[in-house]
């Protein structure tokens, strides 16, 4: 029954919106750090030296790396902002990611992150009535060329 | 460096080179850190109770950084891995530590995947793979798939 839904108008019009762009550069300490954090001593992410003599040519990100502004900063928050203002519901858990790497990633690059709502679903789920968040973003690079695209869902209950 | 594997050796069913990890409260502050997820779930004992997951849990981006480090070791350096992706199914829970740099005994997790099918495409070798985070009751908490691209040896 509709009225039993969860997706409020106001989250339907949500569909398809762009949320933010945002340039950014990536440093060779946040690809460091990123790396430490996983626990992958791989040279290529963790040397400057040993990567700038590879095909690379610089430090080379881990996959799946996106950047802190990405994650943290005003996106996380827009977003947040708009699912809470058209009434959903307020607990929410990363429900997975797609990733499709395209061209390599590394310090010195410059990307321009564009995200959008692609999608807004829901299901009965062991957390009840549950909201299914897709999200697509997608890393230009200083070339112009996509670098990298992304799928991740959120789930709100 | 593991030796490079080849497109040549691989089929259905092979395993993909298993990567043991061990999450602990220590680790999860340095991906929040690093990765710039500060959602309290993963810090604040009483917000993840109150979010009804019990106690703090396992980043899913940290599994999936796991998963990408499990590909990226299998395929090595003439390897190139196209897509990635894993499910959040399964709550982790950290182990907490006992002195500043060692975790308490306790869960060992295990990054694990096997190939599903092989084939040419273009100029490439494709490499399908199923992968997943297993916990230390076996159980697959991040099921996911990974697309590679692997050299293939020299023919004459």
């Amino acid at each position: 029954m509709a009225s039993d839904s969860l997706i409020t108008d106001d989250l339907r019009k949500l569909i398809g919106v762009t949320l933010d762009t945002i340039v950014f550069k990536v440093e060779e300490g946040a690809i460091q750090r990123y790396a430490q954090a996983i626990g992958d001593p791989n040279p290529l992410y963790n040397d400057p030296d040993f990567a700038s003599k590879t095909k690379y040519g610089r430090l080379l990100a881990p996959p799946g790396f996106t950047g802190w502004p990405v994650k943290a900063g005003r996106l996380s928050e827009r977003l947040i902002e708009s699912l809470a203002k058209a009434g959903a519901p307020s607990r929410l858990l990363d429900g997975g990611i797609e990733f499709e790497f395209i061209e390599p990633i590394g310090a010195g690059d410059v990307l321009t992150a564009t995200t959008k709502i692609a999608n807004i679903t829901e299901r009965e789920t062991k957390l009840g009535k549950t909201i299914f968040t897709t999200l697509e973003t997608t890393f230009v690079n200083q070339k112009d060329n996509v670098a990298l695209k992304s799928r991740s869902t959120l789930i709100l209950f | 460096m593991a030796k490079q594997v080849y497109y040549d050796d691989v089929e259905a069913g092979t395993e993909v080179t298993p990567l043991v990890k061990i999450a602990t409260t220590r680790m999860l502050v340095q991906w929040a850190g690093a990765s710039g997820d500060f959602n309290p779930l993963h810090y604040d004992e009483d917000f993840a109770k109150a979010m009804g997951v019990g106690a703090p849990i396992v980043h899913g981006a940290l599994k999936r950084a796991w998963l990408g480090h499990l590909m990226t070791d299998w395929i090595g350096e003439e390897g190139k891995l196209k897509k990635l992706s894993c499910q959040y199914r399964g709550m982790d829970y950290p182990r907490k530590m006992r002195t500043m740099e060692e975790p308490h005994d306790g869960e060992t997790w295990s990054c694990k995947g096997k190939v599903t099918k092989k084939y040419e495409e273009g100029s490439e070798y494709l490499v399908e793979c199923e992968i997943w985070v297993e916990n230390g009751k076996g159980e697959k908490t991040t099921p996911g798939s990974a697309l590679v691209a692997l050299p293939i040896r020299t023919r004459k």
